[in-house]
């Protein structure tokens, strides 16, 4: 199934959830829609599964107006962030609401909807919580069950709204893996929405990164993190140093100090310099374009996060190898490896 | 000692507050009800049980538990959609008519018995055309049961609220998207998930009904055996001197009463169960 999403709008009050938004969805592909709170990517998913309404532009689904639909007819499997489980039913009765409640010239007969369940809960591999209720299980069973009742409908769309929002850490990666292996199985054209840019990039096989009801980048994780389309998407995603500088001509200057970098084909102008935090590469004062103090060292298994103070008065956090140990007071040059300059 | 020392409570005044609980309601309680049952002892089981089958005891009885069952049943059904209207959608008004469901809790019961009967006498503003259509409200049975409809409908509002307010809509989405109809959404999963608040709303409005003298006998004509309800009865033995009678009418009363809200409790317990608040 192939999703069509064009110049979508839709505003709260005077709020601007979506902002012309366009989208194509492959058949099979497992997406993520990835942004920070209130960038829009839960109305969007909403509005894909017929749970909201645009006030203007069109959903498609394999060229079918999906917006003439309601969220029943659409056959889409939604899973919510609070996996909204049906609390007085056993996981077994959760996962068979779907298929129970069909027009009854469709339905199935009991023993068929019994097979189904019992295969689902073993696709989940929970098959020994069927007759337990939702308040007996954990967060990460819980939202599997919510992922079984879903698939019950042999949804054409599965669509996922913070699926590991709720979760711990260690829970949250196990259920990465599982999801992106279960889709594998399955083969369910999906979308996902996150605020966490490592399941992002770790689970989906594109991301679609959002902000203010705006798309800022459709690309591969690979696209999203090495060549980030704008200055949002380079803060937002991976860990930045973020400076002001001016553009002038092929100079770039970090107050009125002239820098050391190439910059060629920019726009002059007040502009923002990002460079990933192990891309600055530290060597002896006056070898890079940067110079400043370390003021603080921390370890982190193979890096050490210094804290330097530049000469021009910024703090940056840098990423550095631990194969030269660094220490309060030193004097550093700091040569970015790579670096991306936005205007603006 | 100083085990005992050592177990010290993190929340000081068990003891001082459980006294007070027990003492409170063996006195306000417990020694009247037992007080009720001694009195009812005076009489032998002939006697007791001559009361009881006697004609117009049982008819009272009827009238009393079979239009307050009655009674209660309505306002659960119309107390759900007050409900529904007030937590789910914003209205111009909503707060008043939120307001409005405590009136029949604050009114003196006379007073909202005066109203009724006026209201549904035969000259009354609903009273005249309901007479027109042949209906006669006033000094009925009927009568009896729209005053246990007025006194009972804040029961079933104000405990079914909070419930369906705790509700998250996402399960009706969830419903929604898995295919079911509104119809299926409604009776599949939101109807059970009210149904412990449900039955106590139906079994508070019950008992509530059952008691209740104030606003009815103004508006029940209280005729022997058709619209004379069971705590009538007691008042009007009462007055004749005849306090065992009263009493084993009382007994008789608060033991069906009991029997059926312990009824209603293991129901609501068991739905309860099913689904576990956490």
């Amino acid at each position: 199934m192939t999703i069509e999403v064009k110049n979508l709008v839709k505003k709260f009050g005077s709020f601007k959830a979506l902002d012309g938004v366009d989208l194509k969805v492959d058949d099979g592909e497992l997406l993520a829609l990835l942004g920070p709170s209130g960038s829009g990517k839960t109305t969007l998913l909403r509005i894909i599964a017929g749970l909201d309404w645009p006030d203007s532009g069109e959903v498609s689904f394999n060229g079918e107006d999906a917006l003439a639909q309601g969220a029943r007819e659409r056959h889409v499997g939604f899973v919510f962030q609070h996996y909204a489980l049906f609390r007085h039913m056993s996981v077994f009765e959760n996962v068979a609401f779907g298929l129970r409640v069909q027009p009854r010239a469709v339905r199935k007969d009991e023993a068929t909807i019994r097979a189904r369940v019992k295969e689902l809960l073993d696709l989940v591999q929970l098959d020994w919580l069927a007759d337990r209720y939702p308040s007996q299980l954990s967060g990460g069973q819980r939202q599997r069950i919510a992922l079984a009742r879903a698939l019950a409908i042999e949804p054409r769309i599965l669509l996922l709204d913070e699926p590991f929002g709720a979760l711990d850490a260690k829970v949250r990666k196990e259920l990465r893996k599982w999801l992106r292996s279960l889709h594998h199985e399955i083969n369910v054209t999906s979308i996902f929405v996150t605020h966490d840019q490592e399941e992002a990039l770790e689970v989906a096989n594109r991301v679609v990164v959002m902000d203010k009801g705006r798309i800022e980048q459709i690309g591969s994780p690979d696209d999203v993190y090495e060549t980030p389309a704008t200055a949002f998407v380079h803060g937002f995603i991976g860990e930045s140093i973020e400076l002001p500088v001016h553009v002038e001509g092929d100079v770039v200057r970090l107050g009125d100090r002239p820098l050391a970098l190439k910059a060629e084909g920019l726009a002059s102008g007040a502009s923002k310099l990002f460079v990933r935090r192990h891309d600055m590469l530290v060597g002896p004062p006056g070898s890079g374009a940067f110079e400043g103090a370390v003021q603080h060292v921390r370890n982190f298994g193979p890096v050490q996060r210094a804290e330097v103070a530049l000469s021009g008065g910024q703090t940056i956090e840098i990423d550095a190898p631990r194969d030269r140990e660094l220490r309060a007071g030193d004097t550093v040059g700091l040569a970015p490896r790579r670096f991306r300059i936005f205007a603006g | 000692m100083s085990a005992i020392a050592l177990r010290r409570r993190t929340l000081p005044g068990f003891g001082l507050t459980m006294g007070l609980t027990l003492t409170w309601l063996s006195v306000i309680i417990l020694i009247p009800l037992a007080g009720l049952f001694l009195k009812s002892l005076e009489l032998s089981p002939e006697q007791f049980w001559a009361i009881l089958s006697s004609r117009r005891t049982l008819n009272a009885l009827r009238v009393s538990f079979g239009l307050a069952f009655a009674a209660a049943c309505v306002n659960l059904v119309m107390g759900s959609i007050i409900v529904w209207a007030l937590v789910r959608y914003r209205f111009p008004g909503r707060r008043i008519f939120d307001a409005i469901v405590d009136v029949p809790f604050a009114l003196p019961t006379a007073v909202a018995g005066v109203a009724l009967s006026s209201l549904f006498a035969e000259k009354g503003w609903l009273g005249a055309p309901l007479a027109a259509l042949g209906i006669k409200v006033a000094f009925t049975p009927v009568g009896i049961f729209v005053a246990m409809i007025f006194i009972g409908i804040p029961f079933v509002v104000r405990t079914v609220q909070p419930v369906l307010q705790d509700l998250d809509p996402e399960i009706e989405e969830a419903a929604g998207s898995l295919g079911a109809s509104r119809w299926q959404t409604i009776v599949r999963v939101i109807l059970p998930s009210l149904a412990p608040a449900l039955l106590t709303g139906l079994a508070l409005a019950f008992a509530r009904a059952v008691g209740e003298y104030g606003s009815i006998i103004f508006i029940a004509g209280n005729l022997p055996n058709v619209s004379e309800i069971a705590p009538l009865l007691i008042v009007i033995r009462l007055s004749e001197f005849r306090y065992a009678d009263a009493t084993a009418i009382a007994v008789v009363m608060l033991v069906v009463s009991f029997v059926i809200i312990f009824a209603v409790n293991r129901l609501q317990r068991w739905a309860q169960d099913r689904i576990p608040m956490h």
